[in-house]
Formats: C-alpha cells, sequence, structure tokens
C-alpha cells in the first residue's frame, strides 16, 4: 500500500472509537438529508401526479382575461368611457369544433369538449354548491383519469338514466346520496333538475371529491339553459410540464384564457419551492454540523501526532506528503459516514415508508417517498467535500509547523 | 587539519540563527564548519552552548537567520522545502535522543519508512534491506514488534537503523545516548563508530557526555553560539 495511505490508515484504525463518532456524524447527517430528500420529493411527485391527472393540463374557457373594450374606445384613441358596464356576450367557446380542430392539429394531445356550470345539488334537506361539468364520456379517457376514478360504475352509467349524474365520493358522503337516489339541481339561469345517482369518483384531492360532479354534456346545457353551449375546452398533453407554454400559445391562437394546472395551483408549486428550500437548508445544517466533527477528530489527530509529523518532517518526508496524510484521513471519515449514511437513509426511507399516515391534502396512508440515486449522489459528494474542506486546514497547520520546535520540546 | 583531502560534505560559511521575538535570540553565531567524509565529530558545550541548533542547521531542518549550509557542495539556501526534504531523505540521517519511532507501526515498518518515501527501491527490496539492517544491528528476532514492546537501548539502535534507510553518507546525532543507561549507551556509542570506522560514513553527535567525545575523532566545542575549540583527536 502506498505511505501515505499505510499511515492515515493507521491513524485512523488506532483510534476507532473516536473516528466511529466522526463517522457516525456524517452518517447521520447523510442519512438524514437522504430520508429528508426522498420524503420531499416523494410527497412533491406525489402531489403533483394527483393534482396533473385529476384536473386538465391545461383548461380553456370561455373567458377572457380582462373584459373586452368598447367599440369607441378601440375606434378613437382618445375616447375614455366610464360609467358603462362592458359589452355582454354570448356564452360559451365560439364555433368550439373549429377551435377544437384548429387545437388538435398542433397539441401534442387530446382535446375534449365540455360544460362548465355551478348548480345547487338539494338532496335530504342539504344544500351544497357544486361544480358540474358536462362531458362525452366517450372521449373522457383522452383528457382525464375520471374513467379510472370511478368508483361502483363505469363513466358510461351516465348514459343509463336522462339526467344521470356522478357525484364525487365525499359529496355523497356528505349530503347520504347513494347510487340511485334522485338529487335536485338548481342553477343561476333557472333552471332546476332533477338527477339520477348512478356512480361516484374518488380523485384523491378533497377539493374535487367535494364538491364535484359530471353529466352528461347535453345535461350541462340543459342546466346552463342554453343549447349547444361548449365553455370549457380541456387539454390533455404527453407530457404536462410543458403546459405553461402550450398554454400561452392557445390563448394567443384563440384569444380565451388558457389557464394551467400550474397556474392553476400556483400558490402550491411556490409552497413546493419554499419546502425546497427549507429542505437544503436544513440537510446543509445537517451536513456542515457532521463536518465540525470531521474538523474536531482531524485537529485531535495532528495534535496527537505533533511528534510524529515532526519526526516525519525530519526524515526528509516533504510537506505536501505530511499534509495529505491527514487529508486523506478526512477523506476516509467522509467516505465512511458517506456510505454508512447511505445504508441508514436507505433504512430510515424503509421505516418511513412503512409508516401509515393520514395527509391532509390528499388520502394516501403511507408517506410517498422518492427512491432516486441522485439524493444519494448528492449527500455523498457534499459529505466527502466538506470532510476534506474540514480536514485541509488542521492538515495544512500541521504538516507547515517547525519539527524543531517540537523535537527540542519533546521529552 | 585531517583529511584535508576529503571531499567537503557539509560546510557551514558564516552561519547565524536568531530567533525572532520581544527580545531575539541568538542561537548560533557566525559558524564557519567544513565537515568531510568518514569523519566522527562531537559537538559539544554547555547548556543553551546552541549544540543542537548547529547539528538542525547542518541537517537542514532549521534555515540560517543568515549564511549558507551546503550539502557536497550545493548551496541549500535557495532550496524550497520539497527540495530540503528530499535533500534529507536522501542524504541525511537523524537520530534524536529520543527515538522517535512511530508507535503504531512495527519496528521493521518504522525503518522502511525513509525508503517507502524515497521509493528508489522496490518494496520487497526495501523489506529486505530492512531486515538485514535490523539483523545487523543484533535485532533480527524482534522485526515484528511495536516500538513500545523493546528496551531504550533496542529502540535507539532502530533509530540508528531507521537513519541508515537510505544509505546516507552522515548520521546527525542528537544526545544519541543521552536518555539510556551505561550499558545501552555503550551498545549505541559502538554501533556509531562502526559506522565510521568499518563503512565509512560520517557520524556527527551532539553529546554532553565528556567521555564519549574524547573517545570520537574530533570535537567541536561551542560557547555562546560560537565554536571555541575545533580539535582533531588522537585515535586510540
Amino acid at each position: 500500500m502506498n505511505l501515505v495511505l499505510d499511515i492515515a490508515w493507521t491513524h485512523v484504525r488506532a483510534r476507532v472509537r473516536q473516528t466511529g463518532f466522526a463517522v457516525a456524524g456524517v452518517a447521520t447527517g447523510v442519512g438524514f438529508s437522504i430520508m429528508m430528500a426522498a420524503l420531499m420529493q416523494g410527497s412533491q411527485e406525489d402531489f403533483t401526479n394527483r393534482l396533473v391527472n385529476t384536473l386538465a393540463h391545461i383548461t380553456v374557457s370561455d373567458e377572457r382575461r380582462a373584459p373586452p373594450p368598447q367599440p369607441a374606445e378601440s375606434t378613437f384613441q382618445a375616447a375614455e368611457i366610464h360609467g358603462l358596464t362592458p359589452e355582454a356576450r354570448r356564452r360559451g367557446i365560439k364555433n368550439p369544433l373549429a377551435t377544437m380542430a384548429a387545437l388538435e392539429a398542433w397539441l401534442p394531445g387530446a382535446v375534449g369538449p365540455s360544460v362548465k356550470v355551478q348548480a345547487i345539488i338539494r338532496y335530504a334537506n342539504h344544500d351544497v354548491a357544486t361544480s358540474v361539468t358536462g362531458i362525452d364520456p366517450r372521449r373522457e379517457a383522452q383528457v382525464s383519469d375520471l374513467p379510472k376514478q370511478m368508483r361502483g360504475a363505469t363513466l358510461t352509467a351516465l348514459y343509463r338514466a336522462t339526467n344521470a349524474i356522478i357525484i364525487g365520493d365525499r359529496l355523497s358522503e356528505k349530503i347520504g346520496a347513494r347510487i340511485g337516489a334522485n338529487i335536485t339541481l338548481q342553477t343561476s339561469e333557472g333552471a332546476r333538475i332533477s338527477a339520477q345517482v348512478v356512480g361516484f369518483f374518488h380523485t384523491g384531492v378533497r377539493q374535487f371529491d367535494e364538491s364535484g360532479a359530471y353529466v352528461l354534456t347535453k345535461t350541462g346545457q340543459i342546466l346552463s339553459r342554453q343549447t349547444g353551449l361548449i365553455n370549457e375546452l380541456r387539454v390533455r398533453l404527453r407530457d404536462p410540464m410543458n403546459s405553461r407554454e402550450i398554454a400561452s400559445r392557445i390563448e394567443n391562437d384563440t384569444g380565451y384564457k388558457s389557464v394551467s394546472w400550474q397556474e392553476a395551483n400556483e400558490d402550491l408549486i411556490s409552497t413546493f419551492i419554499i419546502r425546497n428550500i427549507i429542505m437544503y437548508t436544513v440537510v446543509g445544517a445537517i451536513l456542515l454540523v457532521a463536518s465540525f466533527g470531521t474538523y474536531n477528530i482531524i485537529s485531535t489527530i495532528t495534535h496527537e501526532k505533533a511528534r510524529d509529523i515532526a519526526i516525519m518532517k525530519s526524515l526528509g518526508l516533504s510537506e505536501q506528503t505530511v499534509r495529505s496524510i491527514f487529508v486523506i484521513e478526512a477523506m476516509i471519515i467522509g467516505l465512511a459516514g458517506a456510505l454508512a449514511g447511505f445504508l441508514l437513509g436507505y433504512l430510515l426511507c424503509l421505516a418511513l415508508g412503512s409508516v401509515e399516515i393520514k395527509n391532509p391534502f390528499i388520502d394516501s396512508d403511507r408517506l410517498p417517498l422518492a427512491y432516486t440515486y441522485k439524493h444519494y449522489l448528492l449527500a455523498g459528494m457534499v459529505a466527502l467535500v466538506s470532510s476534506v474542506a474540514a480536514g485541509y486546514q488542521p492538515a495544512r497547520k500541521a504538516a507547515r509547523g517547525n519539527p524543531v520546535e517540537i523535537i527540542r520540546g519533546a521529552t | 587539519m585531517n583529511g584535508a583531502a576529503k571531499t567537503p560534505l557539509i560546510e557551514a560559511r558564516g552561519v547565524t540563527r536568531i530567533l525572532p521575538g520581544i527580545v531575539p535570540t541568538t542561537l548560533v553565531q557566525n559558524i564557519d564548519l567544513v565537515i568531510r567524509e568518514n569523519e566522527f565529530v562531537a559537538i559539544t558545550g554547555p547548556s543553551g552552548s546552541g549544540k543542537s541548533s548547529l547539528l538542525y542547521l547542518l541537517g537542514l531542518l532549521d534555515l540560517p537567520t543568515s549564511g549558507e549550509v551546503l550539502i557536497r557542495g550545493r548551496n541549500t539556501t535557495h532550496m524550497d522545502e520539497e527540495e530540503r526534504a528530499l535533500t534529507r531523505l536522501s542524504l541525511l540521517g537523524f537520530v534524536f535522543q529520543f527515538h522517535f519511532l512511530l508507535p503504531e507501526f512495527t519496528i521493521l515498518d518504522n525503518v522502511m519508512l525513509p525508503m517507502r518515501a524515497l521509493a528508489r527501491l522496490s518494496l520487497p527490496q526495501q523489506r529486505d534491506r530492512a531486515r538485514d539492517l535490523l539483523a545487523s544491528l543484533g535485532l533480527g528476532d524482534h522485526v515484528h514488534k511495536t516500538p513500545d514492546q523493546l528496551s531504550g537501548g533496542q529502540r535507539q539502535r532502530v533509530a540508528v537503523a531507521r537513519a541508515l534507510a537510505n544509505e546516507p553518507p552522515v548520521i546527525l546525532a542528537d544526545e544519541p545516548t543521552g536518555s539510556l543507561d551505561s550499558r545501552s549507551s555503550e551498545q549505541v556509542f559502538e554501533l556509531l563508530r562502526d559506522l565510521v570506522e568499518k563503512q565509512g560514513k560520517t557520524v556527527v553527535a551532539v553529546t554532553h557526555d565528556l567521555d564519549l567525545a574524547d573517545r570520537m575523532h574530533r570535537e567541536i566545542k561551542l560557547m555562546d553560539g560560537a565554536i571555541v575549540v575545533d580539535e582533531v583527536q588522537a585515535r586510540r
């Protein structure tokens, strides 16, 4: 074995307990940062997946971002009109089939037409504000995961009765409506129909499960009292991460407000960013504290070994050789700590993965964890680099010392 | 002077060493000295006269404040740390009052240490040479022991073996018998004398033991950092 490695290894081995603590410090840092990263990323991915798959990736609605200007305002630049309500427009996306065809020509994904109506469900003395979506069951599989989220029936059950309705499972619990129950739907347009519950869905996102309902497009048009109305196009992309760019392109093309899932959940996404900042800060602090342990042990060894250092230098070992002995000791501690930390991190992940926890936002009974080599690589690298950095300073100081002073003072 | 024809091995020219501080301390002052091949030199003098300081300066362990030290005619003043270390490794062997062996290593490993650092021989060759060296010093049975399993005299002999590892022409010894009882002390002294008389090495030893100094070939006596006596002694 190389002389430097040999001496470094002997020093470390001769202090199993001390180096053991330093290694344990690094290992704890690495292990917990791996666990935290797995939990943070896992829950974020899990939540994003649910969100992405429940909502359409992009929702094109018949609204515009700003009310249309008065004709006089667009004709005469100087004109400014006060006290007028904006021009009322007929609701719905104009010529929806042509718009859809135009979008489908370039979109990397599918488009589905739907009618969105706000309605109040009345059943057994309960009044619940509901967001009712009129859909085409045959196209739904292309634009959402709804067919997979059905409970107790398939989407085609909507054809089973006139005015059939599918409601969220939490909504059904809330009002006590079972399959076959006849509920009343009332809208602000003045429509009032009676509908039969034919199935439930469960997305896992509380907001939808508590106040969402699906009917046929035709029923939706009756509720909004406008035949042929399509007021929403739901887009599902092959890669949901492109939603922002594609949404703004749709908005440019059609003029209709197009909201990507990211925009719709901006507050959550910014929460994720804050969460990640917190995570990296905490992980960084843990690893920093662990590197203090490494600094400590290397300082201790160099102090204990001052005489040996002096003698090695007097024999003719260069400063650089002596320094590398202690840097390598720090590296050994960092490496051993990282490896032990990998094991600890993996075990912690396994342990956490077996814990049952009720998440307030989404109902999963296991903690979602992301297993990726990247977390291990990152934590390992940081541990190694910080250990070497912590060991370098005492190593340099020890190697620089004048051997004569120590040899003279030795007794 | 004895052996003027011999090449100077170590030469000091006007070497002064002053320790900086609030009150600067002069360790040695304006030393001129030539040490040639195959000499057995004692450096003597009262405590604080600068004996050890001179030895460290001659051995490149310390740098002179002014003046220069030449090793085999090469001026060492402008060498960098690395080059000085290499010179020590290959041309100078050190023995101190205390054995200064690395406690975690066997004595074989201790003797091999300078050879491994120099890496002039292959590892098996280094091992053979270390074994031979230890055997020639009567330590052949102890090669796998650690220093704390040996007696003081044995340890000091291991230290001599280590100093000889890279076959340096010069051994610099700082009170090599200072911490030993009289029997061990005699053994180590004879060992050093044999190096000079049988192997042609040069030994420079700092000692306060005037009996030992008398038995060496040349005595340099220091007083307050300056040479007061430099005489070749009659051989016995």
